[in-house]
């Protein structure tokens, strides 16, 4: 239980993605214009983190590790991802077109991700189980909402608020981006 | 040997995914309006995004929705929004309207402004007017006004004006063929889209006392349009201002500008901007964004637009609460109004 808990915290806040890893920066800096597609964003990224750490540690444990492959891995779970996020677009399509209109574009978007791709290598290279993998995703995921539901925060008040040209637009979202970061770093030596 | 099994592996699964995938398609098979499949078969398929949507299956779809103009698609051009707009059941003139050309007369140079040099009793004929010391009119590049483009229209839609010895074309009747165009002898017609916001009306390119001598309607190049226009879209060549319409907002201020009104401008569809006062927040962008001071507010309260509005509507894309909206308007355009005089309502 206690390990569960490090992971989380390790997860959303002292191993940040996006804040200390630096992955998946493109659908952050992309779609964190607006709160409400950044939650959407979010809520996506989660669902995919979570669905992939599962399915890639099955794959891993299944296939790959008995048959000596594991040098695949990197290629085998894109593959898988990328599958795996399109049946469950089309599922969502059939089952719940109202799921499927919140999470839209965006599913397919984060498929190939390296937030994604990332939290399945680094599950195989903790030696984490399969309960603890599925909370390392989670916790990547929720980690990764966190911050991009923060910075759009920033970022739609950075856009009424009175800046010199220069700085209008990408290069203020940068530079907080980077501050978010720093100040993210005070977590360090938590976990 | 390893890297064959490696090869293998990979491309193995590569094929079940794909197998997997081609199943779940068939089983999860969401019904598509019929409408929207039709539309997505009218484009062309690129999904290059052109449009604005995340592919020809979005625009399509936003097309059937309504959230999208049928002539949306830049790559299909008109054909493609022919066919949607058969499809949906749309008048096709709409689409065309705005894009079909017809021939226009770039003079104003009647005898009422245009001084006629001599008294002409020859043929009735622009072309053999012309070759009399280059036509009655004072300006060398004005109409000649007898109506050879009248006679060679197969549509009846060039109309003379006797007394001033004018022509005019009745735009809705003009099927933009193109001859007058060649015919005429002073090159004065031109075809044009229907819908400009505005339109330069002299081509005389010459330049101050040579152009006011003969002519109280041409355009001497005084430059005063081209220091009016706030986005850079006209510049003088030639002694001519070029209105380069793909940078006109249509605020219409080169008319306005123009001491002999030789710029046209469509006054009767221009537009205003309205803010909603329940949607703003006082961000004063809009007010940043504004050319002409006619929004007037002070920061975290409700803005206001006043009527010395042009309607070139480069707030509205400003606006982060998507509070401004455009509309035509409603009261004349007023230079010096002010917040006290709240006429937008």
């Amino acid at each position: 239980m206690k390990e569960i808990l490090i992971i989380i915290v390790n997860g959303v806040l002292v191993h940040n993605f996006i804040m200390n890893r630096f992955l998946g920066c493109c659908p952050f800096l992309g779609v964190s214009k607006q709160l409400e597609t950044a939650v959407s964003m979010g809520v996506a990224v989660t669902f995919v983190m979570t669905l992939a750490s599962m399915i890639t540690y099955l794959f891993n444990s299944l296939l790959l590790v008995p048959l000596n492959m594991e040098y695949l891995q990197i290629l085998a779970f894109i593959v898988v991802i990328a599958a795996l996020v399109q049946i469950v677009e089309m599922a969502l399509r059939k089952i719940s077109p109202l799921l499927y209109r919140a999470l839209g574009v965006y599913l397919p978007l984060i498929t190939t991700n390296c937030a994604v791709l990332g939290v399945t290598i680094l599950n195989v290279t903790n030696n984490y189980n399969l309960v603890q993998s599925v909370v390392n995703g989670f916790a990547g995921g929720a980690g990764f909402m966190l911050s991009i539901v923060l910075f759009a925060g920033v970022r739609e008040r950075l856009a009424l608020a009175d800046m010199p040209s220069w700085m209008d637009g990408f290069p203020g979202a940068l530079i907080t981006a980077g501050l978010m970061s720093v100040a993210f770093l005070g977590f360090a030596g938590m976990g | 040997m390893e890297i064959l099994i490696a090869g293998a592996s990979i491309g193995a699964l590569g094929l079940v995914f794909g197998l997997l995938l081609g199943y779940f398609n068939r089983v999860f098979a969401a019904p598509v309006s019929e409408r929207v499949l039709a539309v997505r078969e009218a484009l062309p398929g690129a999904n290059c995004g052109g449009c604005g949507f995340s592919g020809c299956d979005a625009f399509a779809a936003a097309v059937v929705d309504g959230a999208a103009s049928i002539s949306g698609c830049p790559v299909g051009g008109t054909s493609v929004a022919q066919n949607i707009a058969e499809i949906m059941g749309v008048s096709v003139e709409t689409v065309d309207e705005m894009q079909r050309k017809v021939a226009t007369v770039v003079c104003r140079g009647g005898t009422n402004y245009c001084r006629p040099k001599y008294n002409y009793h020859g043929v009735h004929d622009c072309v053999a007017a012309a070759a009399v010391s280059d036509g009655v009119k004072s300006c060398h590049f004005a109409c000649l006004g007898l109506g050879t483009c009248a006679t060679v229209c197969a549509f009846g839609a060039i109309r003379i004006d006797e007394r001033y010895q004018l022509v005019d074309v009745d735009r809705d009747k003009c099927t933009g063929c193109g001859k007058c165009v060649s015919i005429c002898p002073k090159n004065v017609l031109d075809l044009q889209p229907l819908r400009q916001p505005v339109r330069l009306l002299c081509h005389a390119n010459e330049r101050g006392r040579v152009i006011t001598d003969n002519c109280k309607a041409g355009c001497f190049s005084c430059g005063k349009c081209v220091e009016a226009c706030r986005f850079g879209a006209i510049e003088m060549v030639n002694n001519l201002p070029v209105i380069h319409m793909e940078k006109c907002k249509a605020c219409m201020m080169c008319a306005e500008a123009c001491p002999v009104d030789a710029i046209w401008a469509d006054f009767a569809n221009r537009l205003e901007a309205v803010i909603d006062p329940s949607k703003c927040i006082g961000c004063s962008l809009c007010k940043r964004a504004c050319q002409f001071d006619s929004i007037v507010g002070e920061r975290r309260q409700k803005h206001i637009v006043t009527n010395a509005c042009t309607g070139c509507a480069q707030c509205v894309e400003k606006c982060p609460k998507s509070a401004i909206s455009v509309r035509t308007r409603q009261h004349l355009r007023d230079e010096y109004s002010q917040m006290d005089a709240p006429a937008v309502y």
